[in-house]
């Protein structure tokens, strides 16, 4: 056998190990869904069922949580993605070094951990709160809004870098063209830059929207006496031993799939799209 | 001064006074009120006493050291010198952390170069969306995942007894292993991200030159790839450890019985212990270390931030 | 309708960078104004002025007779024209035509209509539903112009549009520019770096040269007239002499020059004394001592023969100045490198200046 042989087998191997540790953990978990064991586990496999999948619904706390992150997470869109927005533009229109110090501050979110922007967002409004000397059951102590606002301080950040990634492609000289032709500054922002922002904005919304739902380490301090799904979730997990988390997981794996597929097939339908344009360009 | 107002005449001038209006309140708000003051405020507020809401804005509301010293030499009568068990939770999360962080980079480094090198196109496109997926799923049931495959009854444990390795089940939960396999999953999707970004904008004709001039793998690897992907390397390394060091909920569900994770302590000053300002003081140490750590790497691999962040 | 433009004392600073100093000219309406010099001479700081991009530190900018002060580029009469064009790519090409009269409120029906009518001016007429990115270089140019026409501006301020293509296109566009201002009659101000798309489309031309206006006057005038030695240099090609004057009259004066006395025109009044550039244009050089003087004796160093034309370089007899032209006279075909050779020029087209900044190649 050649080196080169050798070194393909061994990279093949390595790349197969590594997906089986990627997915070797959730194929176990999702078979874990279907087994009739009471603890969860793929081995032994003692019979199929949909019991857990029977469970999982009729969970009031897991229904409960999962609207309140729905709403947490149509809250955080409708913040982090303005926001995010108005960052970039405004990162784009600043100069050197009063640029960097202001990335370094809109940066920052990012590099902080999720705990600490928690129990920071929690503590300033109870303080806030008590200022006011207000009741508690205003939105002070409100652990949705104050889940929207902790969330919103990082998730910002990411929607931001989307839209400088693609604001660096944006030709200034359109928005003086447009200027030029007698437009508004407004028509100008909602004529010709969203246009041309709106694949970033859609990413911006999904990737917003999907972190929120997925957050843990903020939400479970800035939640209060509220839950969310994550929450619930880890509630259930500590105390450990029930298969439904397991059923729930194979749902949630099987959105993903399918929402992965059509996000693929549709890029695939854009390409094919450019192709054939460059085709048609090249034939002129 | 007339500078600053220069910039804002021109701001105006260029964007208009609707839009220039949502752009500033947007980003002082984002900036003021989630940002800056509430992270301001904790750090005072780990400079307080613990007091019921009736006592806070009276003469007792003053500021202090305590929380921090109890970080250092616990409570009064400590028999030990130093707080050992807090300290000691803090640094083994700092060392793990830094662990996890090599173990990411040495584990996701082959993969990413693989992805740079050997395909492309579609199928590098397909290769990336295998990567995404696990990582659509949320992180707790991840977690549950790895709890599920190292348990007692788990199926490697199965499979080791069965095979006559061990002579009864391994407790992986108890010894960290499952922790630490755990924490190195859950984020290694912004460890290979960065090192891929990286690698992919060498030049590849930069290899064949290397592999040409007779240097072996390991070298081309030593004097060309790693360097080039400096920047890549250190952005990943700093959201991971990052990531590893605030993680709360794999510690919680893989964490053996007796193992606590720093956040877990900040956790339990929040939740169970009821002490919310001796909270924000750990709270504020982890920061601090979080910092320190962003910093050394930008020292080491001569980064700036917006590198770490691409 | 056609308006003129007028900058009364026009000086733009950036910081301590004066980018346009005491800018004075009045623009005709109706015709076509080039302003030439080379890149960073302020030139497009005059148009970004006069489109309300800008805003002078000192002085006026009026069109129609109108002080433009505190009116934003959308409430001006004129319409840019960007150098890298500027076209909407998320538009069809008729939406980007009709993109000003949108603005303006005016119904579809009638949008597209009048999007028709300037596709037909700029022959195009069954384009208008396809997307820019569909479109070749000079289409897109034509757009453009569309684009800016559609609004009926008064003034059209062009930015350099022809720089981005390639040599063929841009000569073609020369002349279509210049039909299309006479089809149109509006005044046109034009930008660019190129003294041959200047001398070509313009009615009248000013040379720029770091913020200050150098010469303004009709394509001829500049090329036989240069009041500068930078406008001399900088348009056409020119042999520098630099030396002292030796006589002077008020017609002609001669300056010491490596090839000794040579006379030109005087039209600055230079005196005896005076350190001068006497400038002799390539094609005013003749083979030959000619009958007036201003004979140089040189030494011929290299030949490149081109079919239609011979370039020729030549040194003087100690081999210290050089000097180059090209000639399509017989006489030529005969020299070769190394040999002696004279040539002459007529005093009355070459023309001496005092000593200042020349042009950089």
């Amino acid at each position: 056998m050649s080196s080169t042989a050798l070194t393909r087998m061994m990279t093949l191997f390595y790349v197969g190990l590594f997906f089986t540790y990627l997915f070797g953990p959730l194929v176990l978990m999702g078979i874990s869904a279907f087994n009739t064991e009471k603890y969860p586990t793929a081995i032994p496999y003692s019979g199929f069922t949909f019991e857990w999948f029977n469970k999982l619904f009729s969970d009031k706390d897991l229904v409960r949580g999962v609207l309140n992150s729905l709403i947490i997470g149509v809250g955080v869109v409708l913040l982090s993605v303005p926001i995010g927005l108005a960052a970039a533009i405004i990162m784009s229109q600043l100069h050197k070094r009063a640029r960097s110090i202001y990335y370094a501050v809109v940066l920052s979110p990012m590099l902080t951990p999720g705990v600490i922007i928690g129990i920071s967002t929690l503590v300033f409004w109870d303080r806030l709160g008590t200022a006011f000397d207000a009741d508690w059951d205003t939105f002070f102590y409100d652990g949705i809004f104050l889940s929207i606002l902790g969330q919103t301080s990082f998730i910002s950040t990411f929607c931001m870098l989307i839209f400088i990634a693609r604001l660096q492609r944006f030709d200034r000289a359109q928005e003086e063209a447009a200027l030029d032709l007698g437009a508004s500054h407004l028509r100008v922002f909602f004529r010709i830059l969203i246009p041309f922002l709106r694949p970033a904005v859609f990413a911006a919304i999904v990737l917003a929207f999907l972190t929120s739902f997925e957050n843990y380490n903020t939400t479970v301090f800035t939640i209060v006496s509220e839950s969310t799904l994550t929450t619930v979730l880890a509630g259930k997990v500590r105390l450990g031993t029930d298969p439904s988390i397991s059923a729930l997981a194979v749902l949630i794996i099987l959105i993903t799939l399918v929402g992965a597929t059509a996000i693929e097939l549709r890029k695939r339908a854009e390409e094919k799209r450019i192709a054939a344009q460059l085709a048609a360009e090249k034939g002129l | 001064m007339s500078k600053v107002s220069d910039f804002f005449a021109e701001f105006v001038r260029r964007n208009g006074a609707t839009i220039s209006v949502y752009l500033f309140t947007a980003v002082i708000f984002w900036i003021a009120v989630l940002i800056v003051l509430p992270q301001l405020y904790m750090l005072d507020f780990s400079f307080r006493f613990n007091l019921p809401p009736s006592k806070i804005g009276t003469e007792e509301d003053v500021h202090t050291l305590k929380n921090y010293k109890y970080l250092l030499f616990g409570a009064e009568g400590n028999p030990n010198a130093f707080n050992w068990l807090h300290l000691e939770v803090f640094f083994r999360t700092i060392w793990a952390a830094v662990l996890v962080t090599i173990l990411n980079l040495v584990i996701c480094y082959p993969v990413a170069y693989y992805m740079t090198q050997v395909i492309s196109g579609g199928k590098a496109r397909i290769f990336i969306l295998c990567l995404i997926l696990p990582f659509w799923i949320n992180e707790i049931l991840r977690a549950f995942a790895f709890r599920i495959l190292f348990g007692l009854n788990g199926p490697i444990n199965f499979a080791l007894v069965h095979l006559g390795i061990v002579p009864e089940p391994v407790e992986f939960i108890k010894a960290d292993i499952a922790l630490y396999t755990g924490l190195a999953y859950a984020y290694m999707l912004l460890m290979i991200f960065p090192l891929y970004n990286a690698i992919e904008s060498l030049d590849h004709n930069q290899i064949d030159a290397a592999r040409d001039l007779g240097s072996p793998w390991w070298r081309i690897h030593w004097r060309v790839v790693i360097p080039h992907a400096k920047p890549g390397i250190a952005s990943g390394c700093t959201m991971v450890f990052m990531l590893t060091a605030g993680a709360l909920a794999a510690p919680q569900i893989l964490g053996g019985p007796s193992s606590l994770w720093f956040t877990q302590v900040i956790y339990q000053w929040f939740y169970t212990g009821g002490n919310w300002p001796q909270g924000a003081a750990y709270a504020f140490v982890l920061l601090t270390a979080c910092i320190v750590f962003v910093l050394t790497m930008m020292r080491i691999f001569r980064v700036s931030l917006g590198e770490i962040a691409k | 309708m056609s308006a003129d433009v007028e900058l009364d004392h026009l000086t733009i600073r950036f910081g301590n960078f004066v980018a346009l100093q005491d800018a004075n000219l009045r623009i005709p309406a109706g015709s076509f104004f080039s302003f030439l010099g080379p890149s960073g001479c302020g030139k497009t700081t005059i148009l970004r002025a006069i489109s309300g991009f800008l805003d002078p530190s000192e002085g006026h900018v009026r069109i129609g007779g109108e002080d433009m002060a505190g009116i934003p580029p959308n409430n001006r009469p004129t319409a840019l024209i960007f150098q890298n064009l500027a076209l909407f790519p998320l538009m069809k090409v008729w939406e980007n035509i009709a993109f000003g009269l949108e603005v303006r409120r005016v119904p579809k029906a009638q949008r597209r209509e009048r999007a028709q009518e300037l596709l037909e001016l700029i022959a195009l007429p069954n384009q208008g539903e396809k997307l820019v990115s569909e479109l070749s270089g000079g289409q897109r140019q034509r757009v453009a112009i569309a684009r800016a026409l559609a609004v009926e501006p008064e003034v059209l301020l062009l930015d350099e549009p022809l720089s981005a293509l390639d040599l063929k296109l841009r000569q073609h566009m020369r002349t279509e520019l210049r039909a299309i201002q006479q089809r149109v009659g509006i005044t046109f101000i034009y930008i660019t770096h190129d003294q041959g798309e200047a001398l070509i489309m313009s009615d009248q031309i000013a040379v720029m040269s770091q913020g200050v206006i150098q010469q303004i006057g009709s394509g001829p005038e500049i090329y036989e007239n240069p009041k500068t030695p930078f406008v001399a240099s900088f348009v056409g090609e020119n042999n520098a002499f630099t030396g002292r004057v030796a006589s002077a009259d008020a017609n002609h004066a001669a300056v010491e020059t490596h090839f000794g006395a040579l006379r030109g025109r005087n039209s600055a009044g230079l005196k005896t004394g005076d350190q001068a550039i006497l400038f002799v244009r390539p094609e005013i050089l003749q083979l030959g001592a000619g009958t007036q003087g201003n004979a140089l004796k040189s030494k011929v160093l290299a030949k490149e023969f081109e079919g239609f034309a011979s370039h020729i370089h030549l040194a003087n007899s100690q081999g210290e100045r050089h000097i180059s032209f090209s000639t399509s006279q017989e006489e030529a075909l005969n020299i070769s490198p190394g040999e002696e050779a004279t040539v002459h020029f007529s005093p009355d087209r070459a023309i001496a200046l005092p000593l200042g900044e020349l042009a950089h190649e």
